[in-house]
């Protein structure tokens, strides 16, 4: 199992803003969680990738306890298992794209490999861009350089966050497109948290997250 | 690409900011430098020169200026005193050696100075060619003098009336080159060498007195054009160099000195410390301003990485995700304090010593006093170490912020 999720709950303020039964996604289970705006999603995320230390249950991530890790440990696990493509911070905004995914590979992998750079910008489409700064990248292509880099990690999981909410109907389709097949050829597996009904029935999986019905008390 | 390629990087990024910032640390770094080499140069050649040199005797008139013309040879001699004044001293117990100068020529701006060998002796002058003067009219040439002007073994030359090498010329009673000294680092460099006979001879004393009076209205004022011709043809010198043999000497000497009508005795010791003491509140207030620049630029390095922060905050974020740790981000960014501060630094030393270069070829006075902008001293060592441990106080703040970043928030919030 890639990911295993034990009754999850998490607070904040005095609230419930997470409350999940027991679930797993295994290798290869490319998933989209699918869900209104405060339904918990991001929340979700961030425990999933050791951002967040859940109020109550356990996530296991590639078999080990990323929620009871120390904070060195969950970076550690975190880099060598999972790549985060967000909906708006995509890259660093000193660097190139082609620099972006080179500093991204030397952090996650320790070494230089110019030609896989090479090979993961082209995947995605941005050869042409490969020496743009993000400022300079429409939000179309800064989403796809963000995959790229996230994919230079070489990572089991790819977890990104409304990766097409911000993209018209023509570039979302292409987008969760590029997604899957970069993902399916890198040996990846996706989680993909959105409210974007457009992507429902583009993934092999879907879970619906509802806002929790503690909300009401 | 690696971290210390992105601190790199995000200085290019805001590549006006950087060179702004460069720059007014340079200007700081370089105004201090050009002050140390000033003082520890000129400081290090007024003690060199005045080494082992007791007390000056000459004519009644400024301690300062009979220091200043007969040791350091910069200013006009005060005026002359009897020849006989040198077997007074000599015959003085107490004294240990004297040694006569005879001043007031020069040639092409460099000095002629009449003298006995103990004066090439005492600065520890050898001849790289030729030899010391046996013969009058014979004439040993500095270092320097003998590289500015090109001169050579056998050079005939004709020295001029006055320091400043535009008086009447004594084309009748030429010098011939017979020496040139190796270099030394002392004033020796930038003087010609004869016997104090030989001076005598160029301004006739004790032959015809033609030459004598045609001198005489130039004498209206001595202390500005000062020569070794006294108004009744005797034998004079402008200064004496003293050592004790006994430190009662300098009991005793200075005051028996002083109480001759026509004589004063100066320290270099106490006159080159009046000297340094007066341009010291010069420097130390040159440096004053030097160190405020230096500060302002750390707090200008400092506003710079602070007001790039609420970017940086998203990018910190971003690079936690991307898997540095959060000390790797803080050196990263203490790099780019470092950068800046060592770019400006270096800066700084090299403009610092062009400047003191250009200094020194534009002004001769400067190139007089020994002034060199290819001598490196240690205290720059300090400056550009106080300049890195700057660049690095002024990241401190900002780069520790990593620490307190919460990668969720600040991913959540980030625009």
């Amino acid at each position: 199992m890639l990911i295993q999720v034990e009754a999850l709950t998490h607070r904040m303020g005095g609230r419930t803003v997470l409350d999940l039964p027991a679930f797993a996604i295994d290798r290869g289970e490319h998933t989209l969680l699918l869900g209104p705006s405060g339904s918990g999603k991001t929340t979700l995320i961030n425990i999933l990738t050791g951002l967040r230390t859940p109020s109550a249950g356990e996530v296991l991530i590639d078999g080990r306890p990323m929620s009871r890790l120390s904070a060195a440990e969950r970076d550690d696990l975190r880099r060598r298992t999972i790549g985060l493509v967000f909906q708006t911070l995509r890259l660093v905004s000193a660097l190139t794209v082609r620099q972006n995914l080179s500093l991204a590979q030397h952090l996650a992998l320790g070494r230089d490999d110019a030609a896989e750079v090479e090979r993961l910008i082209a995947r995605v489409g941005l050869a042409h861009r490969a020496d743009a700064r993000p400022r300079q990248l429409s939000q179309g292509e800064a989403q796809r350089a963000a995959i790229a880099r996230a994919l230079c990690a070489r990572p089991a999981l790819i977890v990104a966050d409304e990766p097409t909410s911000a993209l018209d109907d023509a570039n979302a389709a292409a987008m969760a497109d590029l997604l899957l097949a970069s993902a399916e050829s890198n040996g990846a597996t996706l989680l993909i948290a959105t409210h974007d009904n457009r992507l429902r029935g583009r993934f092999p999986r879907t879970l619906e997250l509802t806002p929790p019905k503690a909300l009401a008390a | 690409m690696t971290l210390a390629g992105l601190s790199l990087a995000y200085l290019r990024d805001r590549a006006l900011n950087t060179a702004l910032n460069v720059l007014l640390l340079t200007l700081g770094v370089a105004t201090m430098v050009i002050l140390v080499l000033f003082s520890a140069q000129l400081g290090e050649r007024f003690e060199r020169d005045a080494r082992g040199i007791d007390l000056v005797v000459g004519a009644k008139g400024s301690p300062l200026q009979l220091i200043l013309s007969s040791i350091y040879q910069v200013d006009v001699p005060t005026g002359n005193i009897p020849l006989s004044t040198v077997e007074t001293l000599r015959s003085d117990p107490t004294v240990g050696a004297v040694i006569p100068l005879a001043q007031g020529d020069s040639f092409r701006g460099f000095r002629i100075v009449g003298t006995e060998p103990a004066y090439v002796e005492h600065y520890g002058g050898e001849t790289a060619q030729g030899r010391l003067w046996q013969a009058p009219s014979e004439a040993v040439m500095g270092a320097e003098v003998a590289r500015r002007t090109g001169a050579g073994l056998g050079q005939a030359f004709v020295g001029s009336h006055g320091m400043a090498g535009d008086g009447q010329a004594h084309e009748e009673t030429p010098f011939r080159v017979v020496g040139v000294l190796a270099p030394t680092g002392t004033v020796l460099d930038r003087l010609i060498l004869t016997s104090v006979e030989s001076v005598w001879d160029v301004h006739g004393i004790a032959q015809a007195s033609g030459h004598d009076e045609a001198h005489e209205h130039e004498h209206a004022a001595p202390a500005a054009n000062a020569s070794i011709r006294g108004d009744h043809g005797e034998a004079e010198v402008t200064a004496l160099l003293v050592k004790y043999r006994s430190p009662l000497a300098a009991v005793r000497l200075p005051n028996f000195i002083n109480r001759q009508t026509e004589l004063q005795a100066a320290a270099p010791a106490v006159e080159t410390a009046r000297l340094l003491s007066l341009v010291g509140v010069g420097v130390d207030a040159a440096r004053g301003f030097a160190l405020l620049l230096i500060l302002t630029s750390g707090l200008s390095i400092f506003v710079a990485l602070y007001t790039a922060l609420r970017q940086r905050e998203a990018d910190m974020a971003l690079l936690r995700v991307m898997g540095a740790r959060p000390v790797a981000i803080f050196g990263q960014i203490l790099l780019e304090g470092l950068l800046l501060a060592a770019a400006g630094a270096l800066l700084g030393v090299a403009v610092g010593h062009g400047v003191v270069a250009l200094a020194a070829g534009a002004f001769d006075q400067l190139g007089d006093l020994g002034l060199s902008a290819f001598a490196f001293e240690p205290a720059e060592a300090w400056i550009v170490a106080g300049a890195l441990a700057m660049g690095a106080l002024a990241a401190l703040i900002p780069a520790a912020r990593v620490f307190g970043v919460d990668i969720a928030d600040t991913l959540q919030h980030a625009s």
